[in-house]
């Protein structure tokens, strides 16, 4: 069972990874539009150079 | 045009020490995704800005700029270019404190949800492993313990603080039932592992936080759109004026500064700032926002013009008469917020629910603990754990989960259906209404005039439209309207309360009032235009407010649903009547002032009924506060927008009967939880008081309740009823 002496640890580093990226996100701002986000990535940015009438 | 509001712009600019401008602007009319891209392409191509990003959810649009080289006028003008209105919005902090405290909330349910996890891993591993050395468990316990604290302390702060303030005015709210579960399930926990005891409850404690935070983040993102939704009714009052001074200079300033006596500049198009008398010549109103009637008024030199009407003429002069706190506008804000006040005594349903059963559940755990205590002899740790057990047990999943769930499914249903749910409450009352009242212009019809099109030779219209192209005034639009594109006729001018003159090789032409083009006054002055050609031949245009296409359709479907309809109108008698016979409501009423609308809502409250008004006009905004429940559409004012529980797209007026039937269902929902979590109480307490409940049968109970009432609650998506 000396095993868990690493593997807890490690399921918990990676865990706190993961946590530390969404406080991340969270305080950049980036879950404040989420109804924006989702509609931009339909947004083709390669036309806008042709004007906002293409 | 824009002047006036984008002078005044200049006062939200805010300008930070790297020497660039920042403007923030709540947009109108920002509905799909090629919006955003319309938006920030336009104004990204402004000289020096550096930044152009639109908040989809918040309709807002921030813009940042180097020093000096774009002005917010500009920018305002820009957007008009593009199709929008915008208003710019006083940004004094980075983020408001509703959008700090959804952050907060996000991130508290993001550890609460880490710490679940990850404690629930380790807790598996105790139940299942039978053969484990006690050293090992102790081990997995301390983890348990080093993972779940902290996060008791970060997530639970919602609960304890919430606890505390109930507590310290003497009242018990449902956080309080919480925090003392959560925290004395950690505390004794933290005891057993020192003890180097069989069970701690630390995912119990967590996976509580977890699921309640779940319930508190939807729930507080139904009510923080109700809450923005109000804070756009401040800025419509919130105009600039332009003041004339002594010496002929014109000063921007804001509204609420104009003084009685003051010089106003009215351009075409622009809202009257407040109350007063106009000086110069005879001019057009637009009185929608007041009346809800689409006929512009005329008003004579020296009469009383009212804050907020639109002028249709060339720029006027007016003098005001009172202060913008004395104007009518203020006056139905004011009458609008009284109106609220009592539906702010709305005691929503799980509050209710909570009422009885926080003190319930107090009692029911502190009689566990006495009885094993006292009649058992088995010792404290015992009798607490059980306590605990049954403080667990009990937490109100059902009442913190199921109900916003149910509420949020039900909003994103109506979303879907151009429905856009301001409040939580508001569903639930609109479950409540038994009696629908209807407003006529804009409401049951589409409030902008159309032409009547019998008897006009196409030749004539489109001579006609050449004139009418060049005003803004709604009877010269819906003409061109009807005429299709073409040309524009040279040198039109507006002559001031009588319409348009265009001088040709070959006359005058002219589009006006009947008395001006030489035609014969009719029953109806306000609807109707009439065209004089070069030779003196005179033409009179009609127009007519159309019914929305399934007035009618609505009106019967309502009262199959057994709903008393009424109709309450400013406009005249001949004009409701007419109205109310044709989409088949028999009772009406005409010549509505706000206060007479207030007054019969109050009339039928008093008789026992709960009523659903449905209106658009500013008029209608106080009354749409004192109803039970209301809808608007999106065409309504922006007050009146304001003041509705409900806001609806479209054309047709399907959204009526689908938002009760919705919050119909959704109510029913509701009480299905309260009985699932009621039968599963019965279950499980008896379980709990008896010393039964171990930590994993809390975790199996707890996990299966939330999942059994989130699943009824999206049994909302399935149910199927025809839109009419």
């Amino acid at each position: 069972m000396t095993i868990l002496v690493i593997l807890i640890p490690a399921a918990l580093f990676l865990g706190l990874v993961g946590l530390l990226g969404f406080f991340w996100a969270v305080r950049t701002g980036q879950f404040d539009d989420p109804e924006g986000n989702a509609r931009r990535i339909l947004l083709d940015d390669d036309l806008d150079e042709m004007g906002p009438d293409n | 045009m824009g002047g006036v509001a984008t002078s005044y712009a200049d006062t939200f600019v805010k300008q930070d020490s790297g020497g660039e401008s920042r403007l923030d602007l709540m947009v109108e009319g920002i509905h799909c995704t090629n919006c955003i891209r319309t938006i920030e392409g336009g104004i990204s191509k402004l000289p020096g800005v550096t930044q152009a990003r639109v908040n989809f959810s918040t309709r807002r649009l921030h813009v940042a700029w180097a020093d000096g080289d774009t002005t917010p006028t500009l920018i305002d003008q820009t957007l008009k270019d593009l199709g929008f209105e915008a208003r710019p919005i006083d940004t004094d902090f980075d983020l408001s404190p509703d959008e700090r405290e959804s952050r907060r909330l996000l991130l508290a349910l993001a550890v609460a949800g880490f710490a679940a996890a990850n404690v629930m891993l380790l807790s598996v591993a105790v139940w299942a492993g039978v053969e484990m050395m006690p050293a090992t468990r102790d081990l997995l316990h301390w983890v348990s313990a080093i993972i779940a604290l902290p996060a008791v302390v970060f997530s639970g702060r919602v609960f304890f603080v919430s606890a505390w303030k109930a507590l310290r005015g003497g009242r018990l709210n449902m956080d309080v039932p919480i925090s003392l579960a959560v925290i004395l399930a950690s505390l004794l926990s933290i005891f057993e592992v020192r003890a180097g005891g069989d069970h701690t409850y630390f995912d119990a404690a967590v996976m509580l936080l977890f699921f309640l935070l779940i319930g508190r983040y939807l729930d507080f993102q139904m009510r923080h759109r109700a809450r923005s939704a109000a804070n756009e009714l401040l800025s419509l009052q919130r105009m600039a004026a332009q003041v004339i001074g002594l010496d002929g200079s014109i000063s921007h300033i804001p509204s609420s500064d104009v003084r009685a006596g003051d010089r106003l500049l009215v351009a075409q198009g622009e809202r009257v700032p407040v109350d007063g008398n106009l000086e110069t010549e005879a001019a057009e109103f637009d009185l929608s926002l007041l009346t809800g009637e689409t006929t512009p008024a005329r008003v004579g030199a020296g009469e009383r013009v009212f804050g907020a009407t639109i002028n249709l003429s060339s720029p006027i002069i007016v003098r005001a008469s009172a202060s913008s706190e004395h104007s009518t506008l203020s006056e139905i804000i004011r009458m609008m917020e009284t109106a609220e006040q009592s539906r702010a005594r709305y005691v929503r349903l799980a509050d209710r629910a909570a009422s009885i059963y926080a003190p319930a559940v107090h009692i029911l755990a502190a009689s566990t603990f006495l009885g094993w205590w006292l009649f058992t002899g088995v010792g404290w740790v015992f009798a607490a754990t059980n306590a605990i057990a049954v403080l667990i047990i009990t937490c109100p999943c059902a009442l913190g989960l199921a109900v916003p769930v149910v509420q949020v499914v039900a909003a994103g249903r109506l979303f879907r259906h151009g429905i856009f749910a301001k409040s939580a409450d508001g569903l639930e009352r609109l479950a409540e209404i038994d009696y629908v009242v209807f407003d006529k212009t804009g409401t049951l019809t589409k409030g902008v005039p159309k032409l009547a099109r019998d008897g006009v030779s196409k030749d004539v219209l489109a001579r006609a439209a050449t004139l009418a192209r060049s005003s803004s005034h709604p009877l010269s639009k819906a003409l061109a309207d009807a005429a299709g594109p073409g040309p524009a006729a040279d040198g039109v001018i507006e002559v001031p309360g009588n319409g348009l003159e265009a001088r040709t090789p070959r006359g005058v032409m002219r589009l006006g009032n009947a008395k001006w083009c030489g035609g014969k006054t009719s029953d109806q002055p306000g609807l109707e235009l009439c065209y004089q050609d070069q030779e003196g031949r005179c033409t009179r245009f009609a127009f007519e407010d159309e019914l929305r296409r399934d007035a009618a359709l609505v009106v019967e479907d309502l009262a199959r649903m057994g709903f008393p309809v009424e109709l309450l109108s400013g406009d005249r008698e001949v004009a409701v009547a007419a109205v109310a016979r044709k989409v088949g409501i028999s009772v009406y009423q005409s010549s509505c002032k706000p206060g007479d609308k207030i007054a019969r809502l109050e009339a039928l409250k008093a008789q026992g009924h709960k009523v659903l008004m449905v209106g658009d006009g500013l008029n209608d905004a106080p009354s749409l506060a004192a109803a039970h429940a209301s809808l608007s559409p999106s065409t309504a004012a922006d007050i009146s927008q304001a003041a509705a529980d409900f806001v609806f797209q479209g054309e047709g007026l399907s959204a009526v009967p689908y938002s009760i039937r919705t919050a119909t269902m959704a109510r029913r929902l509701v009480l299905q939880n309260f009985s699932l979590a009621l039968a599963y109480n019965v279950i499980a307490i008896p379980l709990a008081v008896a010393g039964f409940v171990t930590p994993l049968i809390a975790a199996l109970a707890m996990s299966g309740s939330s999942i059994v009432v989130t699943l009824n609650a999206l049994r909302l998506n399935l149910a199927r009823w025809r839109a009419s």
